[in-house]
């Protein structure tokens, strides 16, 4: 029984790992897709966001296998319920990741040259945040005190896009040979990309409620 | 006869089960570590184990209800034990078993005029105050060693989990098998010398005495209690008090496992004073009393805003009740059994004082003149004498005791038979021969008997500065009176 046991922590920790790679590989593509997006080098773009799809099915079955694992073997009884809200909000960002580069797929926006810089470094914030929340989350699970040596870089990429996001709705309707409909539709997606760092502080301050509970 | 004896005892022993499980798994239950089941499977078979190979013979329960000279009188002490523990188990308050058996044990003091020793109460008082405040302060200094520890070793959340689970496992399986060790002579231990059991081999490859085979079925009866009533104190124990996480479950059952260890062992004494190291004060510890000290501890730490305090008020009244609803059921049982049923529930003892006994108070060191007037005379029941005692000013308590103690009428006849049944492995060589060398004589008095072996060896002499081997010593001559005892009712 006692090696059983052993294998079945070790199996669910390699589960949870795996899970959290997934998040972060995600955020990773994320970036780069829409780097080939920008270089309009649509087939690369293709390609990224297929094998996002792929990541994103790959987390969603590895969080169930987790959630059932959890709850059958009886697993942390005291953070179980933690644990899986924990695991449904870091599924959330891997959605809102493949969500953003359907987005682009499907909606095709025409940003300006003159937005891009601003668009990757909106991009990138968001997917820094989110690896914070994936460093929070390993912290979590295995040194509980290590947690907020990344908690507050999640802080730090959110504000960090509120302020790219701001200027980069500023300069698109301040110009004037746009048509209002074009600046809406940039504007719409500026807000969706300055959502997933806003996600990601919501995650982080769960998580903290966690840490809190469990230094108790 | 024996049968229906023997179900009391078994009551006993399955109103323990249904109580005492809360003591090593309660809080593993409670912090849904380890679910009911498991933990019933495993407390069972390592009560039973305990039982039969570690439970502590004949000498611990002559101990425990050796003053209890009737079987019949034992039947009703063990039944108002079990039922007192009963009624404090439909309560969910876990309670100490022993205290339960000193309650039974006190009803049959005042129903045959038996003295009861003050100081046992003053035990048990003692009890209910220090052993939960010990507890406590341990499970406190435990907690913040073991969050240090998991600091430290930076353990991980399901390294952690799995740690802890085997802990629970480990501490709780432990903590079975002594309670099947430490309580199985209460609850079988009377039966032991009227059991029509006889060795029996298992299949040529290991032999149960006819005691063993008795606590196996004392150890089945506690299991069976533990599977079927033992949920309901678990969850006072478990959860009812604070809702303990895994870690301040672990730490609980530690706590309370340290206390005993370190309290009750004089194992622990032993090492310390042939050492020549301070010894620990063994103070009265209990199983019940430990665990709920040890959670109310815990919730103390962590601001004692979540502890439920009417409950805990309840288990201390329940801690008070338990021997006062015990003696009673006692007093009262014994009272039928003995007037109605026309059952013998005590033999009873006189006490008489002649010239040999002044002699020998004597030289103990008291000044006899005092009780000159007595010689000759003879006390049917031990509070009468004590009354007559009692109205000399000059004697203190202790000097009373002594008196008392030189007194007391207990004949014994060494015979051939009863030779015969001495158990040669555990009584030595040597004394054993000089039991030989008396045969046939007849004391009145145990004190005679214990001189008259003294005398032939020294073997049979207590020695100075050596608790362990005069305790012992005490142990085999209790064992002793019981082979060799007349039966001092036919005398009267």
């Amino acid at each position: 029984m006692g090696f059983r046991l052993l294998k079945r922590t070790s199996g669910i920790e390699r589960d949870l790992d795996d899970f959290l790679d997934q998040v972060s590989r995600s955020g990773l593509l994320f970036q780069s897709a829409i780097d080939s997006y920008f270089k309009d080098n649509l087939e690369a773009f293709e390609r990224k966001t297929e094998e996002m799809i792929e990541i994103e099915h790959r987390g969603d079955a590895l969080r169930r296998s987790l959630e059932t694992q959890l709850y059958t073997k009886t697993l942390i009884p005291e953070s179980r319920g933690d644990v899986l809200e924990l695991l449904e909000n870091m599924d959330t960002l891997l959605d809102h990741f493949k969500g953003a580069v359907w987005r682009f797929e499907i909606e095709r926006p025409q940003i300006c040259v003159e937005y891009h810089d601003d668009f990757r470094e909106l991009v990138s914030c968001g997917v820094e945040a989110v690896e914070a929340t994936v460093l929070s989350c390993r912290a979590f699970f295995k040194n509980v005190d290590t947690v907020a040596d990344h908690m507050h870089k999640v802080i730090y990429w959110e504000t960090e896009s509120d302020k790219v996001s701001t200027n980069l709705q500023r300069k698109i309707f301040r110009r004037e040979d746009l048509r209002l409909s074009h600046k809406r539709h940039l504007r719409d997606f500026a807000r969706y990309l300055e959502k997933i760092a806003d996600e990601a502080e919501d995650v982080a301050d769960r998580l903290n409620i966690y840490v809190i509970k469990r230094s108790m | 006869m024996f049968a229906f004896f023997l179900s009391s005892g078994l009551f006993l022993g399955w109103s323990l089960g249904a109580n005492n499980t809360s003591n090593v798994f309660g809080t593993a239950v409670g912090s849904r570590m380890i679910n009911f089941r498991t933990a019933a499977i495993y407390c069972s078979v390592f009560v039973i184990l305990g039982s039969v190979i570690s439970g502590a013979g004949v000498t611990d329960t002559l101990i425990k209800l050796g003053s209890i000279n009737a079987m019949a009188g034992a039947f009703i002490v063990a039944l108002a034990s079990a039922v007192s523990i009963l009624l404090m188990t439909r309560a969910g308050i876990p309670v100490s078993t022993s205290q339960a058996i000193i309650g039974g044990i006190v009803g049959w003091n005042f129903f045959t005029g038996s003295l009861t020793d003050y100081d046992i109460l003053t035990k048990i008082l003692m009890t209910w105050v220090i052993c939960p405040i010990l507890s406590a302060i341990f499970a406190i200094i435990l907690y913040k060693l073991v969050g240090y520890t998991i600091k430290y070793f930076k353990i991980g959340m399901f390294k952690l989990d799995l740690l802890i689970r085997y802990g629970l496992i480990i501490v709780g399986a432990l903590g079975a098998y002594s309670m099947g060790a430490n309580n199985i002579s209460t609850v079988m231990g009377i039966f032991v010398p009227v059991s029509p059991f006889t060795d029996l081999s298992v299949a040529g490859i290991f032999s149960l005495t006819a005691a063993q085979q008795l606590f196996f079925i004392g150890g089945i009866a506690i299991a069976i209690g533990v599977f079927t009533y033992s949920r309901r104190v678990i969850v006072t124990v478990g959860e009812g008090i604070i809702q303990l996480s895994p870690v301040a479950a672990f730490v609980a059952v530690g706590a309370h496992s340290i206390v005993l260890f370190l309290f009750a062992s004089q194992g622990i004494e032993g090492f310390l004073i042939s050492h020549g190291l301070p010894t620990i004060p063994l103070v009265p510890v209990s199983s019940s009393q430990a665990i709920v000290g040890a959670v109310i501890g815990i919730g103390l730490l962590t601001g004692g805003r979540n502890i439920r305090w009417r409950l805990v008020g309840g288990i201390a009244s329940g801690w008070v009740a338990t021997p006062i609803i015990a003696a009673i059921i006692s007093f009262i049982s014994l009272f039928f059994l003995q007037n109605v049923f026309q059952q013998e529930t005590y033999r009873p003892i006189s006490y008489r004082v002649t010239q040999e006994n002044v002699e020998r108070i004597n030289r103990a060191g008291i000044d006899t003149k005092n009780i000159m007037d007595l010689v000759g005379k003879e006390f049917s029941k031990a509070v009468l004498f004590k009354d007559a005692l009692s109205g000399k000013k000059a004697l203190t308590r202790e000097e009373q005791n002594i008196i008392m103690k030189y007194t007391k009428v207990n004949e014994l006849e060494v015979t051939k038979e009863g030779i015969a049944k001495v158990d040669a492995t555990w009584i030595t060589g040597d004394q054993k021969r000089a039991i030989q060398v008396i045969k046939g004589k007849i004391f009145a008095h145990t004190w005679l008997f214990e001189e008259a072996l003294a005398n032939i060896t020294p073997q049979w002499r207590p020695r100075e500065n050596d608790r362990e081997y005069n305790k012992e010593l005490t142990h085999k001559f209790s064992y002793i009176y019981e082979i060799f005892r007349r039966d001092t009712a036919s005398m009267h």
